[in-house]
């Protein structure tokens, strides 16, 4: 199948960009058209115009922020995955980064597309979406009316819908450092190897609290607390607070059975990270 | 209503192209309709089975899942550049030769173009990692023992043209792998024998 028509524009700087997207209301951007060229394709979007943002300066950045700033990693818009994944910076600062990006899609997918976009696109099958979601992390939009900060719990409102208004542009998220003595885990079961993942958890352990963020399981990212718990009731505490969905790809009953086992897997090797350092 | 039409500057294996398109005409069909260069193959056209891979600027990516209006900006290489200048096959198309790494062809092209660029990253792949390489690219043929058998071919008479010590010539029977690896690499596909 093809793309249906649409418009197509690639600005040479971020204002032009977002009054191209503020006078139609059935624009798109096109970031890495990792995910987005595919719903064109199988005609499951036809927007009006594709405002193509690859060709704006300054947004294929990583960056380590702290000194007054709150300390951790800022991912620019036009960073690829690839980019990410290979950063050192990113790997040192928060590793959990890294881990889940090991299993998005495969090389050839994330030496084109985005993590932000990722981010943006919400899909609840999706690792980085989870990942900013269990760190506390957020995404700097910039629309008509200026920047604004959306931290990673109001992002997501539901499945393949994100609060970034239709006029609004994400330059950068950011993933907050990971604090001296915690730890990290991250584990997905996917049918083939870069597949989206059937079920998918991350773990972040500190000091007395611990969290987990479950992909593929609801639809949304959804991130439960499991502080205090007992390590052989690890699972069936993160499933009293979850409700595994059926779809073609597992049973809602094969997922419980997946979050039971990776619950237990991730919150482990989070531990020892915590312990061991990393 | 007539569609607008861009003109396009493609430089595709060295060579620049001017083609007009809508905005709509993916890379992949672009390549293949507008410029004959029908080497690229496409199958699936949403990214999964990885035939219309090519280079851009070096790294590989799906033609397929872009647009031939954004691809104005890069160098692409097609399976069509991958020949040695003098015209004889490239290192990676040898190998696949050798190693009797197609069958029907189809998928050839995204794993000639995968591998290239997989080489130039990590010229001495592991039996794993050579796996790992070409794991984003689906063949209907040859159960893949094959085509990683030629990786590793690739990565000989690569080293040898860059002046590494010379390769072994193939083995009488090298497109079997040792028994022990044909265990491994049977149970991980997850096919059955
Ligand atoms: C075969 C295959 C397998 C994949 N497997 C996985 C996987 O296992 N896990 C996974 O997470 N992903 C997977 N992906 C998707 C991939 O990670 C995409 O790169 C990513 O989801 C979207 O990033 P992009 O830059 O390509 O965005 P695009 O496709 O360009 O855009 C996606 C959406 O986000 C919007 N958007 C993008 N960037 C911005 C921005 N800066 N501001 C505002 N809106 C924006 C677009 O308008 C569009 O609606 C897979 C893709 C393919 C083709
Ligand atoms: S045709 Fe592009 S990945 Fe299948
Ligand atoms: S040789 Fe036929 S699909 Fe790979």
């Amino acid at each position: 199948m093809k793309p249906a028509p649409f418009d197509y524009r690639r600005p040479g700087t971020l204002s032009e960009a977002i009054a191209a997207l503020a006078g139609e209301p059935d624009a798109k951007v096109l970031a890495g058209g990792q995910s987005l060229v595919p719903l064109l394709s199988m005609r499951l979007a036809a927007p009006s115009l594709l405002v193509d943002i690859n060709g704006l300066p300054g947004l294929d950045t990583i960056e380590v922020t702290g000194e007054g700033d709150e300390p951790g990693v800022r991912v620019g818009a036009l960073a690829r995955h690839a980019a990410v994944l290979a950063s050192d910076d990113v790997r040192r600062v928060q590793p959990l980064v890294p881990l889940a990006l090991a299993d998005v899609a495969h090389a050839t997918i994330r030496n084109r597309g985005t993590t932000v976009g990722s981010i943006v696109h919400a899909d609840a099958a999706a690792e980085m979406p989870v990942v900013l979601t269990l760190l506390g992390g957020s995404v700097e939009v910039e629309g008509p009316s200026g920047r604004r900060t959306i931290p990673a719990d109001e992002l997501y409102v539901g499945p393949l819908e994100s609060s970034v208004g239709h006029d609004e542009i994400a330059v950068a998220a950011f993933f907050p450092a990971l604090r001296p003595g915690a730890g990290v885990g991250f584990e997905e079961i996917a049918r083939r190897h870069g597949d989206y993942a059937l079920v998918g958890a991350a773990a972040l352990v500190e000091g007395e609290s611990v969290r987990v963020g479950f992909l593929s399981v609801s639809d949304v990212p959804t991130v439960v607390d499991l502080s205090g718990v007992a390590d052989d009731e690890l699972g069936d505490a993160a499933l009293a607070q979850l409700e595994p969905m059926d779809d073609i790809h597992a049973t809602a009953a094969y997922r419980s059975q997946l979050v039971r086992v990776l619950t237990t897997r991730v919150v482990r090797s989070a531990q020892e990270m915590a312990r061991e350092g990393m | 209503m007539s569609e607008e039409l861009h003109d396009v500057r493609l430089t595709v294996n060295g060579t620049t192209h001017e083609v007009r398109v809508p905005a709509r005409r993916l890379l992949s069909d672009a390549l293949r309709h507008d410029l004959g260069l029908t080497g690229t193959h496409v199958g699936c056209e949403h990214g999964v089975c990885g035939a219309c891979t090519i280079l851009v600027d070096g790294a590989p990516m799906r033609s397929c899942l872009m647009f031939a209006v954004s691809a104005a900006y890069h160098e692409l290489t097609t399976v069509e550049g991958l020949a040695n200048d003098d015209g004889s096959l490239g290192p990676v198309q040898q190998a696949f030769m050798d190693c009797h790494g197609l069958q029907c062809g189809f998928c050839t092209p995204g794993f000639l173009t995968t591998i290239t660029a997989g080489l130039r990253q990590n010229p001495h792949p592991t039996h794993d990692e050579a796996r790992d390489m070409i794991a984003g690219n689906l063949c209907r043929c040859t159960g893949y023992q094959n085509i990683v058998k030629a990786v590793e071919r690739a990565a000989e008479l690569a080293g040898t043209a860059a002046g590494e010590s010379p390769p072994e010539p193939p083995r009488p029977g090298s497109a079997q792998l040792p028994s022990e690896d044909r265990d491994e690499d049977t149970a991980s596909t997850g096919l059955g024998a």
